[in-house]
């Protein structure tokens, strides 16, 4: 998804001259047509991320929309206090852009990884978190962020194209609605693809909706999401994120504040590091069960 | 001593301010108000302030306050519910007030973001600073120090409010003089000390490093005394802390009147 950001992001500065770039030290082999693209508009503040978030809203109370770009954890952890002192608080529009969120950086280890992000930053006042799935709701959702000029985040991953039969909306994407449909599936982030390899093959296939949820907080269920659990009954959540402050979480409290009746509700979500071990980031999907095979036995437990 | 009534006057405000509201941080307020009355009394259009040392929040009022920025019935509300004068500044409520400060480390960087993007713009005025000698303790002071020399930040003045005490000691006992000419200067920084209560030496100095574009960002290390104008509060850790009782109160406010010929 890296390489569709900053291709994506060259169409987009070409026009807007508002915007500043700010890296800290890291986009080689990814963002070099962005240097070439944005001249001094293109800001390397060394490895300091602190200081990156700051400055960024600095700029921005000057009237620059500014992008502060590293890996996921370390533009979201250790600038936790100027995400939300700083940009949040004063509602100005400083786009954090994580790369290889969830366990995207795989071997590399837990400092690499960011399992709990969205539980950092989505309840920060203000805030918006994108976590596309595919290539086209990352695009959306950058239009929508660069236009709402608010504190966003941007978790980038594996960038695949939007699966056949599946139609952007504005909260993310869905499968066209079942009318026969048993089971509700709610998925976030890349890990969607895992999903979507597991339903292929699947005989449970037709009798499923599936919503990729791309944006959070989530403050209220979409109408269509709403109606499928008053449909099936039956939920199915699955993110590359830890339970607490995820799309699960809010979903199940959404689900009770609305009084929809459920019978089954399994969350999959990124169980950290249970076995102490390290591996890929497929290797970390599997201790989670959020791979593709366990995605699909799952589903079938409710038929 | 032009300045000497203004500074009493303020003085008496922010002793008012904390005695009607039962608060401490007294002392760092009266440290750094004659620094603020130096930037904020004396501003230019497109020049910018950020108070860093958000604990100093009533000199910062009471001098927003004198340059009517803050309406007199708003002074009223201080610490009390409802307000928009808590004990740190809040954010949005206050145009010269950009940022909502109290956690020590956000104002440099804050500033020297300003900094780069006045330079982006192209845009003439100072993006100022006030910091306190125990916030150089905070890492992102360096980070951000470091960038402004980078990128030859000179439109970039920082005040030290240098009193020589932070929370819970001295900086000398904590950490070291991490706000001393010789660290700053050896990063890249054009330093120049002076008396933080002289009013006039302060302006001399600001304009004098603010004329000066030579590639480097600006420290201005302003040497004071916490708890300046009142003897018992003077140089005492304590008053970072401490309100003010009612004879307390009375017999500091006697004192100003007299010593700032007010």
């Amino acid at each position: 998804m890296r390489k569709h950001f900053s291709t994506y992001l060259e169409q987009v500065v070409e026009q807007n001259d508002d915007i500043i770039f700010i890296t800290g030290d890291l986009g080689y082999n990814a963002l070099e047509n962005l240097v070439a693209k944005m001249g001094d508009r293109f800001i390397n503040a060394g490895v300091a991320e602190q200081n990156m978030i700051g400055m960024a809203a600095g700029m921005a109370s000057q009237g620059f929309r500014v992008i502060c770009y590293s890996i996921a954890p370390f533009v979201v952890y250790r600038c936790l206090e100027q995400i939300r002192n700083d940009v949040c608080f004063h509602n100005l529009p400083v786009y954090i852009v994580g790369n290889g969120g969830g366990y995207g950086y795989g071997i590399m280890g837990s400092s690499h990884h960011s399992i709990e992000d969205i539980a950092c930053l989505s309840g920060l006042l203000n805030m918006t978190c994108y976590v596309p799935g595919f290539v086209e709701d990352m695009k959306s959702g950058m239009d929508e962020m660069f236009a709402a000029r608010r504190p966003a985040y941007l978790r980038l991953g594996l960038g695949k194209p939007l699966p056949a039969g599946v139609s952007l909306t504005s909260y993310g994407a869905c499968s066209a609605a079942n009318p026969h449909a048993k089971l509700t599936i709610i998925a976030q982030s890349p890990v969607a693809n895992n999903l979507f390899a597991a339903l292929d093959g699947n005989s449970n296939k037709e009798n499923t909706d599936v919503f990729v949820v791309s944006k959070m907080p989530l403050q209220t269920l979409p109408a269509e999401l709403s109606a499928s659990i008053a449909k099936t009954g039956n939920v199915l959540v699955i993110e590359e994120h830890i339970a607490i402050g995820g799309i699960g979480s809010a979903v199940a409290l959404l689900i009770n504040e609305q009084g929809l009746k459920v019978n089954k509700f399994v969350s999959l979500r990124a169980e950290g590091y249970p076995n102490g071990l390290y591996g890929s980031q497929g290797y970390h999907q599997e201790i989670s069960g959020l791979d593709d095979k366990n995605i699909s036995a799952t589903i079938n437990t409710y038929f | 001593m032009e300045h000497l009534p203004l500074q009493g006057k303020l003085r008496t405000k922010i002793l008012e301010l904390h005695h009607k509201a039962n608060s401490g941080h007294i002392g760092c307020s009266l440290s750094c108000i004659d620094i603020m009355i130096s930037i904020l009394k004396y501003k230019e259009a497109g020049d910018t302030f950020i108070l860093s040392k958000g604990h100093a929040a009533t000199a910062l009022y009471t001098i927003l306050n004198e340059i009517g920025e803050i309406p007199d019935n708003m002074m009223d509300s201080f610490y009390k519910n409802a307000t928009t004068l808590p004990a740190h500044p809040a954010a949005l409520k206050y145009a010269s007030i950009p940022f909502a400060t109290g956690s020590l480390g956000h104002g440099l960087p804050l500033a020297t973001g300003i900094a780069k993007a006045k330079r982006l713009k192209k845009d003439t005025g100072i993006s100022y600073v006030l910091m306190s000698d125990g916030e150089t303790n905070e890492g992102t002071t360096w980070e951000a120090a470091h960038f402004a020399v980078a990128n030859k930040l000179d439109n970039l003045l920082i005040f030290v409010d240098k009193n020589g005490l932070q929370g819970f000691g001295s900086t000398k006992d904590i950490l070291g003089d991490s706000a001393s000419a010789k660290v700053w200067e050896a990063i890249g920084f054009e330093v120049q000390e002076v008396d933080g209560h002289n009013v006039a030496a302060m302006l001399d100095v600001k304009k004098k490093l603010g004329d000066n574009k030579n590639g480097k960002p600006k420290l201005l290390i302003a040497k004071t005394v916490k708890g300046k104008g009142v003897p018992h509060m003077e140089d005492r850790m304590e008053w970072h802390y401490l309100p003010l009782n009612d004879e307390m109160y009375v017999q500091a406010i006697d004192k100003i009147k007299s010593d700032y010929n007010i």
